[in-house]
């Protein structure tokens, strides 16, 4: 049963404050993900503090790097229940969990950071992998 | 703890994801809730039976690793005594 929205709307915010595009139904989430061209990261959202409480600091940290995804949207579990569903089938091969983060590249997910590499560890830890995704996958800085 | 949290304050285990190795040489993977009453209680969990499976614990969890937990039980209860060892799945050393 989802949360409260108003008490998730916080996590909400951060998400949106970084930059990241909220899909909250199917067909957002088809309209961001169905034409694979470039990269996207999908941020897999999620109530839970031991772990989102600090994947989403990596994620704005990451996202002060030179090189990122072109686009960047997030989806939260346990919230908006279909469109999250939805997303999964982007990168289906992966187990559902969260938070996540799915880097695709031309509709490939070429780099997955589970939960289980997010718990326990710090922001800047968790931002400097996802910097070197960034730079492996993501092209020539800007 | 950085960002916006939830349920702060549990032990320091409480929502990490471990791998649990059964003295009867099972492998339990789940979420680690707490421990009550010498039974370590976890959400969302796999069980691996390397005998019945035939497929060895360290290509379990090399599989684990990569794609992520199967979720076969939404809560689990272990008794401790038989936990021979447990080690936090992302410190996991293959």
């Amino acid at each position: 049963m989802p949360y409260d929205p108003r008490l998730v709307e916080p996590m909400r915010d951060e998400m949106r404050r970084m930059g990241a595009k909220e899909l909250t139904t199917v067909e957002e989430v088809d309209a961001a993900l169905g034409d694979p061209k470039g990269t996207t990261l999908v941020f897999v959202n999620s109530v839970c503090g031991c772990a989102a409480g600090n994947a989403r600091p990596a994620l704005k940290l990451a996202l002060e790097h030179g090189v990122k995804p072109s686009e960047v949207v997030t989806v939260f579990a346990g919230q908006d229940l279909d469109a999250t569903g939805r997303a999964r089938q982007y990168f289906a091969d992966y187990a559902p969990s969260s938070p996540s983060m799915a880097l695709l590249r031309d509709g490939e997910v070429v780099h997955f950071v589970h939960r289980h590499q997010i718990e326990g560890r710090s922001p800047q830890a968790i931002a400097a992998d996802l910097t070197a995704a960034f730079d492996k996958h993501c092209g020539a800085a800007v | 703890m950085a960002g916006h949290v939830f349920h702060p304050g549990h032990e320091e285990l409480h929502g990490v994801t471990v791998v649990l190795d059964l003295a009867d040489g099972r492998v339990v993977v789940g979420r680690y809730h707490d421990t009550e009453q010498g039974r370590m209680r976890l959400h969302d969990v796999a069980t691996h039976d390397p005998a019945a499976s035939g497929v060895p614990r360290e290509e379990f969890l090399r599989r684990t690793l990569k794609f992520g937990l199967r979720t076969e039980q939404k809560f689990l209860a272990v008794p401790a005594a038989e936990v021979r060892e447990l080690t936090p799945l992302g410190e996991v050393a293959l």
